[in-house]
């Protein structure tokens, strides 16, 4: 070993440099759990692109043998009289089911909730409503679901809420439970009243 | 009662892995002979603690005890035998049990092998062995208990999800586990370098193995899963860049730059700091793996529990290891310096630069797999990070690592001449260019298959022209078979390797020309793909031991030839009310014949049917891989212990 | 790599057990292999960490259609993209854009590769020159190495 150098001092950053990466990721990960809990961080969620944008164009048909109006964009154009709602859903989804309630309650009170059938059969989604209680004003069948990607709908149910410029403020993927509608919804339909 | 005896070893095993991180540290740090010889007993100990717990949870899926809510939850009495064991560790807590239990062989097995080790070397690193070992220990007892009771119990349990009961994949994890767990090992024996303050060839002649070991199972786990994909899921493809593939692969990355930086540590007493780093961030990967995999902060959805609690309490243990060892290199690594110096141009800097080549992979893996987490949190921007980026990204890293791979081994060691050593390779780099052009001149236009040929042959041709260089073959044939003979296996080894890697990009680029074609056909009619005839003769419904399924029979000829008779199916599980498709396939090794079965009407059905050259070759060049590991690891230096330290360091 | 992948399946469970409808498929396989690229550079948002040529999730198999649909129509790969883009937001795209937020993302290669080239030429800038050829010592010792006797 005739050359080996006398030992270098490594620069002293460089060692730290490591640890202060790994310091970085593990606050990171910890403000992630945290955020998993309390709602803030959600790996899933997919944010609408259309927040603060008016709706998309569009005209849909009326869902045949249900005595409802179809539902077309010049229906949610403003200015509105109040608040609306635009569910997305399907008699085949099982969370539809769940959030029902929730609708019929928002259109007892007065709210105008528009309903966008998706990919759906026409008598199935009759039964439906006959069933559990018809919470729509509108309601327009969106058999293709081609509305659905104009809206950037990724699955059923999904709710969208305009203001009275008829601009949307908040977009809901998922059931709205007991739950949302009385920590999220209800403030935003006040604030947008 | 089972259940009891295995929750009471999980916990004796905690307890004693405590005792086995505390009494050898405090002994080897005291030089105290007495506390340090309990290290090796205490190992062997915690070991058939963790083996009972094992066989305890064996025990309880074999006989179906519904008591178990783990039993519940993930097996069935009518499950074949096979996979009510792979059940036992196809879930969040079985895994977990699995997981330390390939933690206390690793540590019973360098307490069984490691005598001629140096006393406070082989306790320091059981102990730490042990503090791991408790760590996850207590994280399964508090979190995790796989041997949890319910009362009153279920008829039957809700069966294992059929997509997993699969010969491949029951032995996917423990051979993951056992390249995660043997990574614990070599951070176990550098975190027990930084406390001594030294790193020498003794040490690296012991991190060596370890890490080739880790690597070759890795490998082999890694190759299961992918395998698994290719044959199961039906979609034809092997390699999704989901994160948690990703997670498997960095550990992969950093071990295989880990297993060469050793080399130069054991050969030429340099690298070392940079070793004991990678040594470390190789197990620190491994955890990162575990962390993002269990704890729900992916964007990836799997079905091991998402408990905030147990997310945060592994983010404990990851964080009290890894940083924990890295705060201990900040400190302690600067005495550890003492580098052999090298010309740039030398064995040495060609395994720099695979180093650097593989970290800088690993790291766009690592931070293209963790940025739409950072990026969310951060910036609140919602972002995708998928195959069109990794492949973007690694590409250009990993040409120029191909480049060196053949080259490096043809380097001397210190001070090396390139000429000489690319006059050696004319001839592959000039196979290489031809199968390049071959390849654009056989199948048209496609640029990464041509560029994937081109990198198999330069790999496999300078892995054969390495060889055929040690042992003279051109400039004295009549003693070539002796130096054959007498080459040490490591050397076989690594060019094995080299040429296994090539033998993976052949395959790579074969299915970057693959077709398929989805087809409505009628049972006689017939369509053609490849240059094949493929006919539905039939479809039919057959039994299975816990499925019913609908089966094809899909004849595939060469004009009056028949080639073959696939059978894919389209099962149905009744337990679980769960739908599987049974892709079938044809392989003559030289490609695949792959078909899938879809929707049925009209009396016939629809087919997707693939042909895929050389894919099989993506999990031969993974085998031939880790044989070359396993060929190095068997090498004389690894099997005749490590000298001993006062032989290593005073050259003779 | 083994969970993730069922529950991406349970998702999609109405249309799992298919493999594809032969009739969405361009006639045109010069065209089929276009729609087939933008496929692949699109998030299947439902099943996550999948494009949409490698899904079958209902959601999948419309933009699959749509992508198909718009290629036929004679777009170009760009306007397809964009066309997603506009309805879906950064998610759907597997390549991520270049904005702010991931800038650091695309930087990686070259800051791993240019931060090691750093770190090396700070720690090696004297020993290069000095490296000479192996001592006959050194050389000895390798060869011991190598014959597992030292």
């Amino acid at each position: 070993m005739s050359d080996i150098t006398p030992p270098k001092r490594p620069r002293r950053w460089m060692l730290y440099a490591p640890l202060g990466l790994a310091a970085a990721a593990g606050a990171g990960f910890y403000a992630m759990l945290q955020g998993l809990q309390d709602g803030s961080y959600d790996p899933r969620g997919v944010p609408s692109v259309l927040l603060g944008k008016p709706v998309p164009d569009f005209s849909l048909p009326a869902l045949e043998g249900v005595d409802l109006p179809a539902l077309a964009a010049a229906d949610l154009r403003g200015p509105l009289p109040g608040p609306v709602l635009v569910n997305f859903w399907a008699s085949w989804c099982a969370p539809c089911i769940i959030e029902h309630p929730q609708l019929m309650r928002l259109a007892r009170e007065g709210i105008a909730v528009h309903g966008i059938n998706y990919k759906d059969r026409v008598m199935e989604a009759g039964a439906f409503l006959q069933r559990h209680g018809n919470p729509y004003r509108r309601l327009g069948r969106d058999e293709p679901g081609r509305i659905a990607i104009d809206w950037g709908v990724y699955g059923v149910p999904e709710t969208y809420l305009l203001d009275r410029q008829g601009m949307i403020r908040w977009r809901w993927a998922g059931p709205i439970t007991a739950d949302t509608l009385e920590k999220d919804l209800r403030p935003l339909l006040r604030r947008y009243a | 009662m089972i259940g009891e005896l295995g929750h009471f070893a999980l916990a004796l095993g905690c307890i004693l892995a405590l005792v086995q991180a505390i009494l050898p540290l405090i002994g080897a740090h005291r030089r105290d002979a007495r506390l340090m010889a309990l290290a090796s007993p205490l190992a062997g100990a915690q070991l058939i603690a963790i083996a009972s717990a094992f066989g305890a949870l064996l025990w309880a899926f074999a006989v179906n005890d519904t008591t178990v809510s783990n039993v519940v939850l993930n097996s069935h009495s009518q499950k074949p035998l096979l996979y009510k064991f792979s059940g036992a560790w196809g879930n969040h807590e079985g895994s977990m049990v699995l997981w330390v239990l390939i933690l206390a062989l690793c540590g019973g097995a360098v307490a069984g092998f490691g005598r001629d080790l140096p006393s406070a070397l082989q306790a320091r690193v059981i102990g730490i062995l042990g503090l791991i070992a408790a760590g996850f220990l207590g994280f399964i007892i508090f979190t995790s208990n796989p041997f949890e009771r319910v009362w009153p119990p279920p008829m039957d349990g809700q069966g294992l999800n059929p997509i997993l009961q699969d010969p491949g994949l029951a032995f996917h994890p423990p051979m993951l586990y056992l390249g995660y767990v043997g990574y614990a090992v070599t951070f176990a024996f550098a975190v027990a370098a930084l406390l001594e303050g030294r790193v020498d060839a003794a040490w690296g002649r012991w991190v060596r193995p370890w890490s080739l070991a880790a690597w070759s199972f890795l490998t082999l786990g890694i190759a299961l899963g992918s395998w698994w994909a290719y044959y199961e899921l039906g979609w034809g493809g092997y390699w999704f860049w989901d994160p948690v593939e990703n997670a498997s692969l960095l550990p992969w990355l950093i071990g295989a730059a880990l297993l060469h930086s050793a080399i130069v540590v054991e050969k030429r007493e340099s690298l070392k700091i940079w070793t004991v780093l990678l040594a470390i961030l190789a197990f620190g990967m491994s955890l990162l793996g575990t962390f993002l995999v269990r704890s729900g902060v992916l964007n990836s959805v799997h079905a091991f529990a998402n408990d905030p609690a147990r997310g945060v309490f592994i983010l404990a243990l990851l964080m009290a290891y890894v940083a924990g060892a890295l705060a201990l290199f900040a400190w302690r690594a600067p005495k550890l310096g003492g580098t052999g110096i090298f010309a740039p141009i030398s064995r040495e800097g060609g395994l720099v630069l695979n180093n650097l080549l593989l970290c800088s992979i690993a790291a766009v893996v690592l931070v293209g797999t963790l940025w739409p987490m950072f990026a969310d949190i951060l910036f609140g921007a919602k972002i995708s990070v998928g195959a069109p980026f990794f492949n973007a990204a690694t590409a250009p890293l990993a040409i120029p690592l191909v480049a060196a791979m053949a080259l490096g081994p043809m380097l001397a060691w210190k001070r090396a001449d390139l000429a000489g050593a690319l006059q050696r390779l004319w001839w592959v780099g000039a196979l290489a260019v031809a199968s390049a052009f071959l390849t654009l001149l056989v199948a048209g236009y496609h640029v990464w298959p041509a560029l994937g040929f081109a990198a198999a042959a330069w790999l496999i041709g300078a892995a054969a022209a390495d060889i055929l260089d040690r042992i003279a073959a051109f400039r004295r044939p009549s003693q070539a078979w002796n130096r054959a003979r007498g080459l040490p296996r490591a050397a076989w080894g690594g060019a094995i390797a080299h040429a296994g890697v090539g033998v993976m990009f052949a395959g790579l680029a074969g299915m970057g020309l693959a077709t398929d074609a989805l087809v409505a056909l009628k049972p006689g009619e017939s369509t053609r793909l490849a240059g094949y005839e493929w006919r539905l003769e039939r479809i039919r419904d057959v039994q299975g031991p816990n499925w019913s399924a609908r089966r094809a029979t899909v004849t595939v000829l060469d004009g009056a030839r028949v080639v073959t008779v696939l059978e894919p199916e389209k099962r149905f599980f009744p337990v679980g009310r769960m739908n599987t498709t049974e892709a079938a396939i044809h392989t003559n090794a030289l490609r695949d014949l792959y078909a899938v079965l879809g929707d049925e009407r009209d009396g016939g059905g629809v087919l997707r049917l693939h042909h895929n050259p050389l894919a099989p070759w993506i999990w031969f060049g993974a085998v031939i891989m880790a044989l070359g590991g396993g060929l190095s690891l068997s090498d004389r230096r690894v099997r005749v212990s490590a000298p001993s330290r006062k032989a290593a360091t005073a050259p003779a | 790599m083994t969970r993730w992948l069922f529950f991406c399946l349970l998702l999609a469970l109405p249309a799992w057990a298919a493999v594809g409808d032969p009739n969405e498929r361009l006639p045109d396989p010069a065209k089929e292999a276009i729609a087939r690229e933008i496929g692949r550079e699109l998030r299947c948002l439902v099943c996550q960490n999948q494009s949409i040529e490698d899904s079958d999730a209902q959601l999948a198999r419309d933009l699959r259609r749509l992508v198909r649909e718009r290629v036929a129509a004679g777009e170009d790969s760009a306007a397809v993209i964009r066309f997603v883009h506009q309805r879906y937001g950064d998610f759907v795209l597997l390549r991520p854009p270049v904005t702010a937020a991931t800038m650091l993302l695309w930087a990686t290669p070259i800051l791993a590769l240019g931060g090691g080239i750093a770190v090396i030429m700070l720690r090696r800038r004297r020993a290069l020159a000095e490296a000479a050829a192996l001592s006959p010592e050194e050389a000895r010792r390798l060869a011991e190495l190598d014959r597992g006797a030292a």
